[in-house]
This record gives C-alpha cells, sequence and structure tokens, in this order.
C-alpha cells in the first residue's frame, strides 16, 4: 500500500494530474455478457467492473415474492484478485452493506409495479478495485438494466466527492480516499433526485452543500457518457450493417457456391 | 414516422395525451420509459424496447412446452416469468383426469392461447378456438428469438412473415412470446432459421422487407445452386 503523499494538491493539479473537478477517464461497453439479459462493463480509472442483469423472472423462494411488484435483488461482490492484499472470498460485512445501499438506489427509478411476483437481479462484479467502486457498480448496474429493457424513470449516475488538503475535490483517487478527510458518495437521476447519499470524514454545512454541487456536476457528465454509450450501441450496428449490404449479395454467390 | 433511439427518462413530449406504451407521464410532460425506438405517431408516442421478457397478455398467441402435470391443469413454460396454466376443461375434447398424460406429456409442445391474466398475473391457457389452430405441435421445429423483436418477423399486417412462407416454401408460426414453429424439409427449416436470425439481428433497422427478399435471393442461389421455384422439390431434398 503507498504511503501518505505531503500534499494531494500541487499547483491546482492532483496526484495524477488532474484538476479538482475532474473525472478519471471512463470506458463503457454495452451488451458485453451473452447470456444475461443485460450487461455491462465499465472501466473507470484504476476501477474495473461487470454488471449483469436478468429478469424479470420467477423469485425463490415464493414467500419472498410480492403480490404488487417485482423485487429488485442487488449484489455487489469484490473479486479475491481485486485488491493489492487477496480479500476473502463471498459476502463481508462491506460488501452486504453496498449491496443493500445500491439496491435502494435503484429502487425508485424501477418501475416494479409492472411485474408483479417477479425478481430483477442485479449482479455487479468488482475485477479490480481503485477507489468509487460502489459508484462505478451503480453506474454500470443503470446501464446494465437499460439494456435489459427494464423500463425505468431514468438512468441512475454516481460519482463520489471528497475533501484532501481542505479542498473540495471530485472522484476520488485511490490516495484521496485511504487518507483524505473526506468522502461523499452520491447517486441521482437525469432530473437530480438523489437516490444514494452516504458520507464518511468530516465536511462542515457549507462544505457539505458545495461537494454536493460538486456531485451533481460529476454525474451529469456520467450521465452524458452513459447516454453516449447506449445511443452508440446501435447505431454502430446500425452503420456497420449498412457496409456489409453493397458488397455481400454480389460476392456471395460465387464464394459460397460449393456449399 | 420518425424513429430514433431513446434512453429512459428522455423528454418525449409536453403533450400528456400523446402518452404511449413504454412511456410515463411525469411534471407534465412523457417520458421515456425503456430504452429502445421511438416511435411517434400523429396521435401518441411509443418506445419499442430492444430487449426484455415476454409478458403476457389476454388473447396472445404463443408456443409453450408442457412442464408439469398436475391435478387438472398442465403447467406451460411460455417464455416468460410467469408460467401458463391449462385447465383439464381448456382441452378441445372432455377428458379424464387420469388420462391427462396420455394427450399432453412433460415436455410436447402446443400453439395456445392466452385466455386470461389477472391482475397477480395468472396465466390461463386455452387450446379451445373456433378455427381448430391450436394445438398440440407434433412435428417441425421450434426456434427462440427476443420476444420483443418478434413484430419484425411478422412485419406491417403480416407482409414479412408472408414473404418468408412464400419464397422459403415452409409453414411458420410465430408465437407472441417469441418462439417460432417452422414446418417443412430440413433444408427449408434451415434456411427459415437463418432468416429469423437475420431478422432478429438487424430488427432495430428500417427497410427490412425489401433486404430480407435480397437476402434470400443471395441465401437461395449461394446453398442450391438455383431458385426453389425452378426446383424439383425431391431433387434436393
Amino acid at each position: 500500500m503507498s504511503e501518505k503523499p505531503e500534499h494531494f494538491i500541487v499547483d491546482g493539479k492532483r496526484l495524477d494530474g488532474r484538476r479538482v473537478d475532474e473525472l478519471r477517464p471512463i470506458k463503457i461497453e454495452i451488451g458485453t455478457l451473452g447470456r444475461a439479459d443485460g450487461s455491462c462493463y465499465l472501466e473507470w480509472g484504476n476501477n474495473k467492473v461487470l454488471a449483469a442483469v436478468y429478469g424479470p423472472r420467477e423469485l425463490h423462494p415464493r414467500h419472498r415474492q410480492k403480490m404488487t411488484r417485482s423485487v429488485v435483488q442487488f449484489r455487489y461482490n469484490m473479486a479475491s484478485f481485486s485488491v493489492d492484499e487477496r480479500t476473502r472470498p463471498g459476502p463481508s460485512r462491506r460488501s452486504i452493506e453496498i449491496s443493500k445501499v445500491s439496491r435502494e438506489a435503484f429502487e425508485p427509478v424501477i418501475f416494479t409495479k409492472f411485474f408483479p411476483r417477479t425478481a430483477i437481479d442485479v449482479f455487479v462484479e468488482i475485477l479490480q478495485a481503485g477507489a468509487g467502486t460502489r459508484t462505478a457498480g451503480i453506474n454500470a448496474a443503470s446501464l446494465a438494466l437499460a439494456d435489459a429493457g427494464i423500463p425505468m424513470r431514468g438512468l441512475v449516475s454516481a460519482c463520489a466527492v471528497g475533501k484532501v488538503d481542505g479542498e473540495i475535490v471530485l472522484d476520488l483517487m485511490k490516495e484521496e480516499d485511504n487518507y483524505g478527510e473526506a468522502d461523499l458518495p452520491v447517486a441521482m437521476t437525469a432530473g437530480r433526485q438523489i437516490t444514494l447519499l452516504q458520507m464518511d470524514g468530516h465536511l462542515t454545512t457549507e462544505e457539505f452543500y458545495r461537494a454536493l454541487e460538486l456531485a451533481k456536476t460529476g454525474c451529469d457528465q456520467i450521465y452524458e457518457l452513459q447516454r453516449q454509450a447506449l445511443i452508440e450501441k446501435y447505431s454502430k450496428e446500425y452503420t456497420t450493417e449498412i457496409e456489409e449490404e453493397g458488397p455481400a449479395p454480389a460476392g456471395e454467390p460465387e464464394g459460397d457456391a460449393d456449399e | 414516422m420518425e424513429k430514433r433511439i431513446v434512453i429512459p427518462g428522455d423528454l418525449l413530449s409536453d403533450d400528456i395525451r400523446v402518452s404511449g406504451s413504454g412511456t410515463y407521464v411525469a411534471d407534465g410532460t412523457v417520458r421515456a420509459a425503456l430504452y429502445g425506438l421511438m416511435n411517434k405517431g400523429e396521435r401518441y408516442i411509443s418506445v419499442i424496447p430492444l430487449a426484455g421478457r415476454y409478458i403476457p397478455q389476454t388473447s396472445d398467441r404463443v408456443i409453450g412446452v408442457i412442464t408439469e402435470v398436475t391435478y387438472s391443469n398442465w403447467i406451460v413454460d411460455i417464455n416468460s416469468p410467469y408460467d401458463g396454466l391449462l385447465h383439464i376443461s381448456q382441452y378441445p375434447r372432455r377428458i379424464e383426469i387420469e388420462q391427462m398424460s396420455r394427450y399432453l406429456k412433460v415436455g410436447d409442445c402446443i400453439l395456445t392461447m392466452v385466455k386470461d391474466v389477472d391482475a397477480s398475473m395468472k396465466v390461463e391457457l386455452t387450446l379451445r378456438d373456433k378455427d381448430r389452430e391450436l394445438r398440440r405441435l407434433s412435428d417441425g421445429r421450434i426456434t427462440a428469438i427476443s420476444p420483443t423483436k418478434m413484430p419484425r418477423v411478422i412485419g406491417r399486417s403480416g407482409s414479412m412473415i408472408r414473404l418468408l412462407k412464400s419464397e422459403i416454401g415452409c409453414n411458420m408460426f410465430v408465437g407472441q412470446n417469441g418462439r417460432i414453429w417452422i414446418n417443412g424439409s430440413e433444408d427449408r427449416i434451415d434456411l427459415a432459421i437463418e432468416a429469423v436470425r437475420y431478422i432478429e439481428a438487424n430488427a432495430h433497422t428500417p427497410g427490412l422487407t425489401d433486404r430480407m427478399q435480397a437476402f434470400l435471393k443471395a441465401k437461395k442461389k449461394t446453398r442450391f445452386g438455383k431458385t426453389y421455384e425452378n426446383e424439383d422439390e425431391e431433387e434436393w431434398r
């Protein structure tokens, strides 16, 4: 594990060269898992997460079924190799908590009443962890839910803000998370309705509101990336299809004639 | 008709009267509830989903597989989160309870119709209909596609399915639940399945029927040298 650096911000630049209000680079792939109803692979800085959505499907055990709505189940899991020191596989106190708050981040946006007696299962696997895995997991899960065709009021975007060297910064990286003064993960819809808000560390009331404002700008940027990823998924397929269209019918009869 | 990709939460209209399927109303605006293609008509806006499970609706015709025979009911897998129930009285003729498995046993496929769905999503099926179309499927093959893409296999007022049937020369039935029954010679079934896969992969693109025509033309030339119409059935069988 790295040592605590003396200064987190030097000349307005952070340890990795970012400004205080800048996100780490994000890469999104939708529909990566063939067997899931919806899936998403997301890289965010050093985080690598995979989200899969199944359902609506039959819920077992039966006594947990709700007669008027679907039950959302969320499982956040860290791979044992996702961090420097091997973590014990299976649910831990931390992962159970994250699963619960993440589930509650989605429950208000999913139209659960359309699918009585069913379950909507969301699985988030953290393949590589580098600060902010719960927000990365929520962003990936949001896209996987959309990809699965689950009706929702809107996408959920999440990002963290924190305080290092007495300054409010967007999207904490590993060192800032470990040695910073505060960490505030936030999830919200495009309409800026907050569905997850946690805090660890200390902030004054004034700092808290400033941090929340910064989180909103971060979530807006992430929402734009999520939106682009969803729209690109089909527009890309559409354009490659057009390209194939021309030569295919002419070339094929010759090549496959002896089949 | 204007079509574009929308994502959940997108603003579609300020006029709440146009809200159609796949949309919801919030704060006096119509918004998309689904990730899909916006379908804008004159008096309505709906969102056609790109993925999703089959949710049964009354009078849907579906293809099911018997999974269990219970006292007075057959339980039918209809490719949905909800099981279908086929009551003994909905079999076309009167049969004794002890003899249920002699008529329909576990694993049998049936072309059935959703008779009723209640609020708790209990799905009642029937095999009784006037045209005698509902029946046990004892021959042919069944393939499945995403139920959201099923409408493209049928096409506008059945244009696509008509094209497939006449061009390939096989019998087909497309269930609302995304299962497709195809009957004919093995070659024709193979070709029909290929065609259905092509539709599934390109379901979100316009002008499919025309491209399907070209697709079938190319396929038929490559596969059998000539088109079916000029061919004697016995030769390539």
